[in-house]
């Protein structure tokens, strides 16, 4: 018998039978749309994480990368609006660079596929103007820049907007741990430095 | 064929895996009890996680809600849980991966050791997983020849000092900033001998450490807080990036799942997301989530396996009344707000899973005659089940395992003989005279068998008093 | 209204002063105290020890005694609690479907003493008189199985001479736990050892509670240090008048050579 018969064939002998049917979810919470989004607590929530939140126009994000990673080495997605980009960076193209040339690299930029205000979460689905996950892991400084129609109020309403079948990567902040006597402390594994342009 | 011959349900097996402690409880924790250090990094860590947690849980309006819905839907899961696993399977395969089943951790392991061996690998890097724990796959992997890296900073702490985990979620906690800067010096080749104590630079010494065993790696192994039936969408909720590295890095990534992980539905998510991460670390949202559905062409590993692990699960799906433990999202809150925990810390447990969750969890998964101590760990006090974000009643599975647990024949007989006495009136009111006898053994107890002396060993005995309450009644 | 007592078998025994002052207390709000003589156990004892099969003849009995009576009190949430959360499930357990729904009736009018005195009676000022500094610690079966919330709290506060001290973390468990303070005694005292450690601090004279239980295991703590501490249930402090003699003076916890 394969292992998976005898795991279904337990699980079907602890059940019994007949079944008893479970009650339907109470789904009283919040759920999707019951929320207005506030850029405010976006900001709010970013911030208390230890994300820097910069509020600009489109046109004047390049301004504020330059401020960021003027004078640096930047991987950048296939997609990312070039006019996002200062000419006192040196973009990198992501096209299937190795990860020992990521881990090289001082920062990266790329948009948003969502973000959450009463979290403070960023939401990655791997869009071209997002790219692989790698490259959002391995450079020190990650610069997300996030349209203010990109913004949910909630968690439910987040999941609605983006693909099961895509990678999909919840930022909440630069990394962190709570290992050490239970204190949050910034700056792990993943980037130590998270920037959140809010454009207009 | 019928279905009892297709196999039932069956507790973990014996000799591998940590579920089983090597001595009772009571006598593990005296000996937790003794140790001030530990006492204190245990009340120190346990206070400030129960105080973020109750400042971000205060912040949503809906928190009962969730919590209602989150124990609904893990109640329909268990309910389906044969059919769900099944349409699981079918997402994950049809989106390129590759599910095995393991009925027991031998076979789990073995599953792990040879998907490791056929991609060629003799070092594994792994994100802190309880089901790998559960299962000892680190010993099968080193035993096979095959190095495992933890790559959470509590679990490398916890690995470096050849210690055990006493937390799900900080593994660690036993040890404060001192002890842990002292293992980082003794353990961690090329460390900086000028380390200090300070949380972010223990963090960065981690981080260089780890470095080039992430970008060298060639297989990763990690567990999922949650695997979606609908989608086949994996889950992994993490603080550090060690996750991130593991599962975006390699090119063989191997999940090992405990089968009651699975959720119905992508919209279920949006339930334990919120859940999860305030019940556990205190935070609105951890810093990483990672989402995967079987293999993304191009971005991430190209090869996925999952591991889906009995191990006594089906077991404890077999009580109607334990079978609530399994709803557990691992989040660890039970732990933090348990009185007993915060004294006598992780290991006094035994098993992988300790705390309150541990105590019903663990015996349910062994048998109970092989944890039988474990389900007496607990003053019934209550603080687990408010603070359970799924309502788990953990209080009552306690008391119902402790009718299973085997009992001291002379208690036994004791209990059958009060019971005797409370059901006949006269009898009762006879042995309430006789119990002022106990008069003689005097407020300190004095020769009073076990386990009365245990009680007079730090608290004084009651003096029966003159007259018993009926008596003054009927004299009234 | 005519209310049965259901006196406990612990406050019976060990503290009848409890069950006295619950009796004398209504009383002096008029009502009348009945006190159904064939009760024992509620067999809470049995149930938390892993006993049920054996509990199962003394819920019969609990029922059977409780049955005939409209309203039921008992000085002690915990007990209220295992009527309220276990008597159903021993029975149905045992697959008495008739007994779990009949307890389930019995249950449904059993109160603990603050519930009946606030819910059921709309008292708050039962013009009691007791002139001490107190602390209450609110027992965990009270707390988190029956939720009596504040009700205790404001009882007390009506309490004429009555010095109301907060009790640092308050919420936390004394450690008693039934059979837990004899099979896990260490844990237990290291519980009891924290919880005296708040009583202390609050630099009360009286501590008080619901459950003669509990305040047996913290007053044995305190009695052992001799702290000068005094554990006193609430029905007592409720009972007390300026007419009638001070609640707890009998020390149930002499000391003696």
């Amino acid at each position: 018998m394969s292992a998976r018969d005898l795991v279904l064939g337990r699980l079907r002998a602890a059940l019994g039978e007949p079944r008893t049917a479970p009650a339907p979810v109470p789904r009283g919470y919040r759920s999707t749309g019951s929320v207005a989004a506030d850029l405010d607590l976006l900001v709010h929530r970013l911030t208390d994480y230890r994300a820097t939140v910069h509020r600009c126009a489109d046109a004047d994000v390049a301004r504020t990368v330059d401020e960021l990673l003027g004078g640096r080495q930047i991987v950048v997605p296939p997609e990312l609006p070039r006019h996002w980009l200062p000419d006192s960076v040196t973009p990198v193209l992501d096209d299937n660079l190795t990860a020992a040339r990521i881990a090289t690299l001082d920062g990266v930029v790329t948009a948003a596929a969502v973000a959450v205000a009463e979290t403070g979460t960023i939401l990655l689905d791997g869009a071209p103007d997002q790219g692989r996950r790698i490259i959002t892991l391995l450079p020190d400084v990650h610069v997300c820049v996030v349209r203010t129609e990109q913004v949910v109020a909630t968690v439910p309403d987040a999941l609605t907007r983006v693909d099961p079948h895509r990678p999909l990567t919840w930022i909440s902040g630069p990394s962190a741990t709570s290992d050490i006597e239970l204190n949050r402390v910034e700056g792990v594994h993943g980037p130590r430095n998270l920037h959140v342009i809010i454009t207009a | 064929m019928s279905r009892t011959f297709l196999g039932m349900p069956t507790p973990a097996p014996r000799g591998v895996g940590h579920l089983r402690g090597d001595e009772p409880f009571p006598a593990a924790a005296r000996r937790a009890l003794g140790d001030a250090q530990l006492r204190r990094n245990l009340r120190h860590a346990t206070t400030t996680i129960r105080g973020k947690s109750g400042a971000v849980i205060g912040e949503v309006p809906d928190w009962q809600e969730l919590r209602a819905a989150g124990r609904a839907i893990k109640t329909d899961t268990m309910a389906r849980l044969p059919e769900l696993l099944e349409q699981l399977e079918a997402a994950v395969t049809a989106a390129g991966g590759t599910v095995h089943w393991a009925a027991d951790a031998v076979e789990a392991n073995r599953i792990v050791t040879d998907l490791v061996r056929a991609a060629g690998a003799d070092r594994v890097m792994k994100v802190k997983s309880m089901a790998t724990q559960e299962i000892g796959l680190n010993e099968a992997l080193e035993a096979a020849g095959i190095e495992p890296v933890e790559t959470d900073l509590a679990e490398l702490i916890v690995q470096l000092g050849r210690d055990k985990p006493s937390h799900i979620l900080v593994p660690a906690i036993h040890r404060n900033r001192a002890e842990i800067r002292e293992i980082f010096l003794r353990e961690m080749p090329g460390v900086d001998p000028g380390l200090t104590d300070e949380p972010a630079a223990l963090a960065a010494a981690a981080r260089r450490h780890l470095r080039r065993t992430f970008l060298s790696t060639k297989v990763a192994i990690s567990g999922a807080n949650f695997a979606v039936a609908e989608t086949g969408t994996l889950a992994v909720v993490e603080s550090e990036g060690n996750g991130r590295m593991c599962l975006t890095l390699p090119d063989t990534l191997i999940t090992v799942m405990g089968i009651e992980k699975v959720i119905p539905t992508w919209r279920d998510l949006e339930v334990f997301l919120q859940l999860l991460p305030r019940a556990s670390t205190g935070e609105r949202m951890n810093p990483y989530t990672s989402m995967w559905t079987g293999v993304t062409p191009g971005d991430g590993p190209q090869t996925f396996h999952l591991v889906l692990l009995d191990n006594g699960r089906s077991a404890v799906l077999a009580d109607e009344v334990g079978r609530q433990a399994l709803h557990c999202i691992r989040c660890s809150a039970c732990l933090n707000v348990c009185p007993v925990y915060e004294r006598t810390g992780g290991h006094a447990y035994g098993s992988v899973y300790p705390g309150p969750i541990g105590a019903v969890l663990s015996p349910q998964l062994t048998g109970v005659a092989d944890n039988a101590s474990l389900p007496y760990a607990s003053s019934l006090c209550g603080a687990c089940y408010d603070a359970c974000p799924v309502m788990i009643d953990i209080p009552s599975i306690l008391v119902h395992l402790r009718a299973e647990a085997p009992h001291p024949r002379a208690e036994a007989a004791a209990m059958a003989v009060a019971a005797y006495t409370m059901d006949h009136p006269a009898l009762y009111a006879a042995a309430q005279r006789a119990a002022k006898l106990s008069r003689l053994a005097g407020p300190r107890g004095r020769g009073l068998p076990p386990p009365l002396s245990g009680w007079a060993a730090s608290r004084d005995l009651p003096q029966p008093p003159s007259e018993t309450f009926r008596q003054w009644w009927a004299e009234r | 209204m005519r209310i049965a007592l259901f006196v406990t078998c612990l406050a019976d025994t060990l503290f009848p002063e409890a069950a006295r002052a619950t009796v004398r207390l209504l009383e002096r709000l008029g009502h009348e105290v009945v006190f159904p003589e064939d009760q024992t156990c509620c067999g809470q004892m049995h149930v938390n020890t892993g006993y049920p099969d054996e509990a199962l003849r003394l819920v019969r009995r609990h029922v059977r005694v409780f049955a005939p009576y409209d309203v039921v009190v008992a000085p002690s949430g915990s007990c209220v609690g295992s009527v309220r959360h276990q008597h159903a499930t021993v029975a149905r357990r045992a697959g008495d479907e008739r007994l779990a729904s009949r307890a389930e009736e019995v249950a449904a009018r059993t109160h603990e003493l603050s519930e009946l005195l606030v819910d059921v009676l709309g008292v708050t000022d039962v013009g009691a008189y007791f002139p001490h500094r107190v602390t209450y610690h609110p027992t965990c079966h009270s707390l988190r199985m029956l939720r009596v919330g504040d009700k205790p709290l404001r009882l007390l506060r009506e309490v004429r001479g009555l010095e109301l001290v907060e009790l640092p973390q308050a919420e936390q468990c004394c450690g008693f736990g039934g059979t837990f303070a004899v099979k896990n005694a260490d844990t237990s005292t290291a519980m009891l050892a924290d919880k005296m450690r708040n009583v202390l601090a609050a630099r009360a004279d009286v501590c008080t509670a619901g459950d003669a239980s509990c305040l047996m295991h913290i007053g044995g703590g305190l009695s052992r240090l001799r702290a000068g501490v005094r554990t006193v249930h609430l029905a007592e402090i409720l009972a007390s008048t300026e007419r009638s003699a001070t609640a707890g003076e009998r020390d149930r916890l002499e000391v003696r050579p």
